[in-house]
């Protein structure tokens, strides 16, 4: 499939550079492709050095990859980030007050904005979560919006991930890469740097500890070693300074949880969870989950304990939540949305779901719990065949996807087999909230680096690129 | 620090040296076979290797008979063998893994860098230049992250519980190698204390890295009972027995709990045990004997730690 009409990051339409590329454009072109492929190898050399690579499902335990990570920064002026960076704060403190309302007053459904069975009988809604205060009301406290560029570039919202969104550490690795690779062209450019976010992301953990803790004891739970992101888990836990566990090293006495030490049981008061809602707690939710830490529920709702984020967060970043998100920032805010959403039909819906089977072959469908890229048709990257087959699948199941119109995503040049060329891109800023929202000013720019590619996820081999943000 | 994490950085340790000194036991074999020797004499010998690691069993269900290649494959390569070399630099690298943000990015990226270039190793490529490169690539990485750990490791925890494991694999190596050559070397009948077959004996010190140090100290002839002397109780010997315990005490007093004063005790007791032994006692009461209750005592050791501190062996 060859996307035509998008948006070119570094050219525009008449093929001359954009201003913020120049100095970049004029180094590349004195640079030759022997050098450039030279650099690539010892990226990938260090990455695999430094073991920054992420387990494969279902390719044997232990079978570690590295993410393909692409030499060509993507640039973003200082203005246009100015309006992303606003927009994004409004868009995940409306989040935020959703789902404290959801569970609370529920002020939204009765205002009839959004249909009560739509959140309440939705698989990622929390019963027992209904009622339950959370330190300063904030459930979302790390979001990772995935934005996207299309039509003649404007920004829109793809999707809010709100449970456990990953890449951070990618962020930061990635510029440590570039600045070690070309040192100098960071002279050329002043990009603002990204290495301030363990700090923040250590803060913000600290300020949302339950209430009466003044020194709170901060911890990151991870799923174990053969975890995808691992390397995240640790990373992290590592630049914050503070023990990353796995469930086996906690348990809960008299509502308190408590982690296994060398010098005895020590409490816990924060938990950035990097583990899903439904194997937290194997006497609350899946009984065989042995990832969790059996009582942990109760020591949450009791108010012991802080775990981020929230139980029950991810009833608003469901994707048949999603095409509500404007109208939560009219509710809460009472501000118009800075950032587009995606137009998106919900199959569930009988007149969009016509409109959809009708234009199966343009649409991109996704499931409404899917992640990750899996279970999804790219309608003009298909075959006839493979269109059919879904149709089937959706006539039985329309409740289960929703469909969007294929954004032709903005491209970036990449550094690719053919030589430079360019390749979709996306963009995963990440946003804290605690007693303030904050972000650093970068992303992750994940890019899609077969040709025509618009499947950007690292699973379905996906690269990822430094993002630099000019500083005004 | 968590329980977990120490017991992970403790046997990243171990494991690199049990590694160290089985390319060590590997490597002396390996050069004795170059000498003129009996086939009895060469199967004894790889024999004996097998029984320093208690593999004998393990080895005869996978081949039929003991020969240098048969053994060498089996100790560096097998995967079935949990202490073949592969297997020791992997689950070093594993452990290490699970506990990567404990340590330094150097250690972390040495521990990584070893595994990662012991899968390009294969026992074809050792049928031209031979298995001795390997056996000191295996050393010389060891003696890295040995200095990496010292060199860059904040002294807390977690480099107190990497320094238990090191010594407390290391005690248990010596004592096994000894034991098992002492019998293999001392013909029956001769007299504990005579003169010896000079080679073997010199292969036996070389291969804990002592032969330098037993003519410095001694400034005499090789002696099986001096051997065992250096190898049990000089506690200026950075590999003896009394060196390891001596090393296992001071650490096991900076990490101390709440209920771990028996086990500091048993290390305090053990240690001086060493330190103030005679040798011609151990030898009038059988060195065998002698080692085998330093072996269980040590694994007794091992065990307490990990009750106190680690994740208890079930």
């Amino acid at each position: 499939m060859t996307i035509k009409n998008f948006y070119n990051e570094m050219k525009d339409e008449a093929g001359q550079v954009r201003p913020h590329y120049a100095s970049y454009a004029a180094w590349l072109s004195e640079m030759p492709e022997e050098r450039l492929a030279q650099k690539r190898a010892e990226a990938d050399a260090l990455f695999h050095r430094h073991g920054i690579t992420f387990a494969v499902y279902g390719e044997g335990a232990g079978t570690e990859r590295l993410i393909p990570f692409d030499i060509i920064p993507r640039i973003i002026p200082a203005a246009e980030w100015k309006t992303l960076e606003s927009g994004l704060r409004q868009r995940v403190k409306a989040l935020n007050l959703f789902i404290h309302d959801i569970y609370h007053g529920q002020d939204i459904l009765k205002a009839g904005h959004i249909p009560p069975d739509q959140v309440l009988n939705n698989a990622q809604y929390r019963r027992v979560m209904q009622g339950v205060d959370v330190p300063r009301g904030i459930y979302a406290h790390i979001a990772g919006v995935d934005v996207v560029r299309a039509g003649a570039g404007e920004y829109y919202v793809l999707e809010d991930n709100l449970r456990v969104p990953s890449g951070v550490s990618y962020m930061m690795e990635n510029r440590k890469m570039m600045m070690r690779l070309f040192p100098r062209l960071f002279s050329r450019y002043r990009v603002a740097p990204v290495d301030r976010y363990p700090d923040m992301l250590l803060n913000m953990l600290r300020s949302v500890a339950p209430t009466g803790v003044t020194d709170p004891t901060v911890v990151v739970l991870t799923p174990g070693a053969y975890n995808s992101a691992y390397f995240e888990h640790a990373f992290l836990a590592q630049q914050m300074g503070v023990e990353l566990v796995e469930g086996q090293d906690m348990f809960v006495k008299d509502e308190q949880v408590f982690m296994r030490t060398t010098q005895g049981p020590q409490r816990v008061d924060v938990i950035y969870r990097r583990v899903d809602d439904d194997f937290l707690d194997p006497l609350a939710f899946r009984p065989d989950s042995v990832l969790g830490v059996p009582g942990i529920l109760g020591a949450y709702q009791a108010g012991r304990v802080t775990l981020s984020n929230a139980i029950g967060s991810g009833v608003a970043d469901d994707k048949s939540i999603y095409p509500y998100v404007p109208e939560m920032v009219r509710f809460y805010l009472g501000e118009e949305p800075i950032l587009h959403n995606v137009p998106t039909y919900m199959c569930r819906k009988k007149d969009d779901l016509a409109y959809v089977l009708e234009h199966l072959a343009e649409l991109v469908v996704k499931e409404v719990h899917g992640a990750g890229g899996y279970g999804m048709l790219v309608g003009p990257a298909s075959t006839k065949a493979e269109v059919e087959a879904f149709r089937e699948v959706l006539i039985k199941h329309p409740e289960r996807y929703i469909a969007q119109p294929t954004l032709a995503l903005s491209a970036c040049p990449t550094f690719v087999e053919s030589g430079v060329a360019p390749r979709h891109i996306d963009l995963r800023p990440f946003v804290l909230s605690g007693e303030e929202i904050q972000l650093v000013a970068g992303g992750l720019t994940r890019v899609a680096l077969r040709d025509g590619s618009l499947v950007v996820n690292s699973s379905q081999g996906g690269g990822t690129k430094d993002t630099w943000v000019l500083e005004a | 620090m968590l329980s977990r994490t120490a017991d992970h950085l403790y046997w990243m340790a171990r494991y690199m040296e049990r590694a160290e000194n089985i390319a060590r036991i590997l490597d002396v074999n390996h050069r004795m076979s170059m000498m003129p020797q009996s086939r009895i004499q060469e199967e004894q010998a790889w024999g004996a290797t097998l029984r320093i690691m208690g593999l004998e069993a393990a080895f005869h269900q996978r081949y039929a008979e003991i020969t240098p290649d048969n053994v060498l494959e089996f100790m560096i390569f097998d995967q079935d063998n949990h202490s073949s070399i592969r297997n020791c630099l992997r689950a070093a690298r594993e452990n290490a893994h699970a506990v990567r943000g404990t340590l330094t990015s150097e250690l972390w990226e040495t521990t990584n860098g070893t595994w990662l270039k012991m899968r390009d190793f294969t026992p074809e490529a050792f049928a031209d230049a031979g298995a001795g490169e390997f056996f000191e690539w295996v050393k010389y990485r060891s003696h890295l992250s040995r200095g990496v750990t010292i060199g860059t490791m904040l002294q807390d925890e977690a480099l107190r519980f990497i320094r238990i494991g090191t010594f407390l694999e290391r005690a248990d190596n010596t004592a096994r190698i000894l034991d098992v050559k002492y019998q293999l070397l001392l013909p029956a009948g001769e007299v504990e204390g005579g003169a010896a077959d000079y080679y073997q004996w010199s292969a036996l010190l070389r291969s804990v890295s002592a032969f330098e140090v037993y003519r410095k100290v001694y400034r005499d002839l090789i002696t099986p009972a001096r051997v065992a002397e250096l190898l049990l109780l000089r506690v200026d010997m950075p590999r003896s027995l009394a060196r390891c315990m001596k090393e296992v005490y001071t650490n096991l007093q900076r990490v101390r709990n709440a209920q771990s004063a028996e086990t500091e005790r048993q290390a305090g007791e053990l240690e001086a045990t060493l330190r103030f032994g005679r040798i011609d006692d151990i030898v009038r009461g059988g060195l065998h004997n002698y080692v085998i209750r330093m072996l269980a005592r040590t694994q007794e050791l091992g065990n307490r730690i990990a009750d106190d501190f680690l994740v208890p062996v079930s």
